[in-house]
């Protein structure tokens, strides 16, 4: 199974009440999955081709709003249109799922798979004060297993999740373990577990408002610190990372998704080199990894970040250890994913031998 | 010395004409005194009573000064980014095709950055309502010029009136809606004058009913007034509504259910 089939057939199976999207490459598979699937006869999910992305994620809000598990799929042009949408959903409390399969940029860029979408993803991405949840998949497996996670997330904190995944994941195909069709809910169930859904107004109950405006400064204020403490509980309890042998490890790379499966390679040809050289693959970033990279920087001489962007992933590590270690950037751009070898002589120049 | 009249001595049942729906809030309107919006606002209200469908309405405010409108009407409701209720509603509506569905909408919302979330959802069909209130011009932001501000209409984006050939030309944007074949219903109305606000109530319940009948997206214009922004008393106001307006933007019906022709 491709990544983007298995996430479009993991939204089925977990009982998501709709999907709305605009096709854009590469990851209009997802649409097209769920399309010839005939979700409306398997489950009664919705399915619908909006005319934008921007209507797309206005969909996403006015249903998520009613209390509804849905989600939206783009690659990075389309997720730049929908990030008005996405403010709005964070300031509303919304929960929802969007998958961004991440190309190169900026601006129409190229359609080769990218990393450089992780600024945008996690430090917010629209206007305003906020956070979205972020996971990381490394594996088709996770792709699908993710959507569960992600909108289990989503419903607990009342928060958009982002599953930011990226071009040859998606597209990549392999053996995935799918799970039971769970059942969608009833309307009298969404009723009870999310009552401040616009589920239609009751006599037992006031109107339910799903709004971002306050236009009483303390107010607004309030709730801006009401965010923060949201977000703190977040980085307290969902974070999630792997390690590769970092027990014993001297030095660490630091990479998620294609990348962290380029580095479990170099993990393994440093060590026969007689290099005690580690992973940690973050899975959630954010809340990012910091409380454990911190830990690390005490036990391993250099960090190196292996992103296909810029460099942006570094900036949180270098954060996270605070000077106490060397931090330093290895990546590719353009579309290219770089080799276990490039990574391997990035690593003893900058780190080993530096 | 008479003795004082108390209000029920004035005010019997038997004398009684007009009450006001309870699906309105007890808020006090912002809108300025002379506004259509007060009109409106209790015009959909008392449909919605009146069809007993209040548990099943969700309304859509908008971004403009209708911004608030969820504090008037008793109703769930979602505020949505600017011009984008119709895609809100579509949401709404798909996962919850028995409920009530409607947008509440101004000419900047809804006739410019708004206007392929308003395309789209006609052209579609979706089985909503779409009130659209029309006065010409940006009321919230301060009187700037709209979508449908007339030729050589003053506003403070066009101090010397909107010149056609550089601003380009209002837009009639309901005759476009009207065209497509998602729209079963669009009309347009007014509130300033007894007789419009009863035609006007008479096309929101059409709008509802087409709703249940699954006839597809019902389009109500209201062409309105803002005399803050026109800078006119409400008297004047309503009379250049009238006078400039309505020749414009024509009153009726552009729109009916093929079955309702005859």
């Amino acid at each position: 199974m491709k990544g983007n089939e298995a996430i479009a057939e993991a939204a089925i199976r977990d009982g998501a009440d709709g999907y709305f999207g605009y096709p854009i490459t590469p990851q209009s598979e997802v649409i097209e999955y769920l399309a010839a699937q005939k979700p409306e006869e398997r489950t009664g999910m919705v399915l619908l081709q909006a005319e934008s992305e921007v209507a797309a994620i206005n969909m996403i809000y006015g249903a998520a709003g009613a209390g509804k598990k849905v989600m939206t799929s783009s690659s990075s042009p389309g997720i730049s249109l929908k990030q008005e949408g996405i403010t709005y959903i964070a300031g509303a409390e919304l929960p929802c799922l969007i998958l961004n399969v991440v190309r190169g940029g900026p601006g129409l860029g190229t359609i080769q798979p990218s990393q450089s979408d992780y600024f945008q993803s996690v430090k917010g991405g629209g206007h305003g004060d906020y956070h979205l949840i972020v996971l990381a998949p490394s594996s088709v497996q996770e792709m699908y297993d993710f959507v569960e996670l992600g909108f289990d997330l989503a419903f607990k904190y009342r928060n958009p999740t982002m599953v930011l995944s990226d071009g040859a994941i998606g597209q990549m195909m392999e053996k995935v373990e799918i799970g039971e069709q769970k059942p969608r809910l009833s309307e009298e169930q969404i009723r009870e577990k999310y009552p401040w859904s616009t589920t239609g107004k009751t006599k037992d109950r006031e109107r339910n408002i799903i709004t971002s405006l306050e236009l009483d400064s303390a107010k607004m204020e309030q709730f801006n610190q009401k965010l923060i403490e949201k977000y703190k509980e977040i980085e307290e309890k969902e974070v999630r990372y792997e390690e590769i042998q970092c027990e014993d490890a001297e030095y660490l790379l630091v990479a998620y998704g294609t990348s962290s499966r380029i580095c479990e390679k170099v993990v393994t040809m440093a060590r026969k080199a007689g290099i005690k050289v580690g992973l940690l693959r973050p899975i959630t970033l954010f809340p990012f990894p910091k409380k454990r990279l911190a830990e690390l920087s005490g036990q391993v001489k250099g960090m190196l970040s292996v992103e296909m962007s810029a460099g942006q992933m570094v900036e949180d590590i270098k954060l996270a250890v605070n000077g106490k270690v060397q931090v330093e950037y290895y990546g590719r751009m353009g579309g290219i994913i770089p080799s276990a070898e490039e990574v391997l002589d990035a690593l003893k120049q900058k780190i080993i031998g530096g | 010395m008479a003795e004082q009249l108390k209000t029920e001595d004035i005010i019997k049942e038997e004398n009684l004409v007009f009450d006001r729906t309870k699906l309105l809030t007890d808020n006090v309107f912002h809108y300025c005194p002379g506004c259509g919006h007060g009109v409106a606002h209790r015009l959909l209200m008392e449909v919605v009573e009146e069809l007993d469908i209040q548990d099943k309405t969700i309304g859509i405010a908008p971004v403009g000064c209708s911004v608030l409108a969820y504090n008037y009407m008793d109703i769930d409701m979602q505020e949505a980014a600017h011009g984008r209720a119709p895609a809100v509603a579509t949401g709404i509506k798909r996962t919850m095709p028995d409920k009530y569905v409607f947008t509440y909408q101004g000419d900047g919302d809804l006739a410019a950055i708004g206007t392929a979330e308003t395309i789209h959802a006609c052209n579609r069909g979706e089985n909503i309502t779409i009130v659209f209130i029309n006065n010409g011009i940006y009321g919230m932001t301060g009187g700037q010029m709209a979508p449908t501000t007339l030729e050589n209409m003053k506003s403070s984006t066009s101090p010397y009136g909107r010149n056609i050939q550089q601003m380009g030309n209002p837009l009639k944007i309901t005759e476009l809606v009207a065209q497509l074949p998602g729209t079963c219903y669009v009309t347009r109305q007014v509130v300033h004058t007894p007789a419009g606000a009863r035609k006007t109530k008479k096309a929101l319940r059409k709008g509802f009913e087409y709703q249940q009948q699954q006839k597809g997206l019902s389009f109500i214009e209201v062409v309105s007034n803002c005399n803050s922004g026109w800078k006119m008393t409400p008297n004047d106001a309503n009379k250049w509504l009238e006078e400039n307006m309505l020749p414009f933007y024509p009153l009726g019906d552009l729109k009916v259910p093929e079955e309702e022709k005859k």
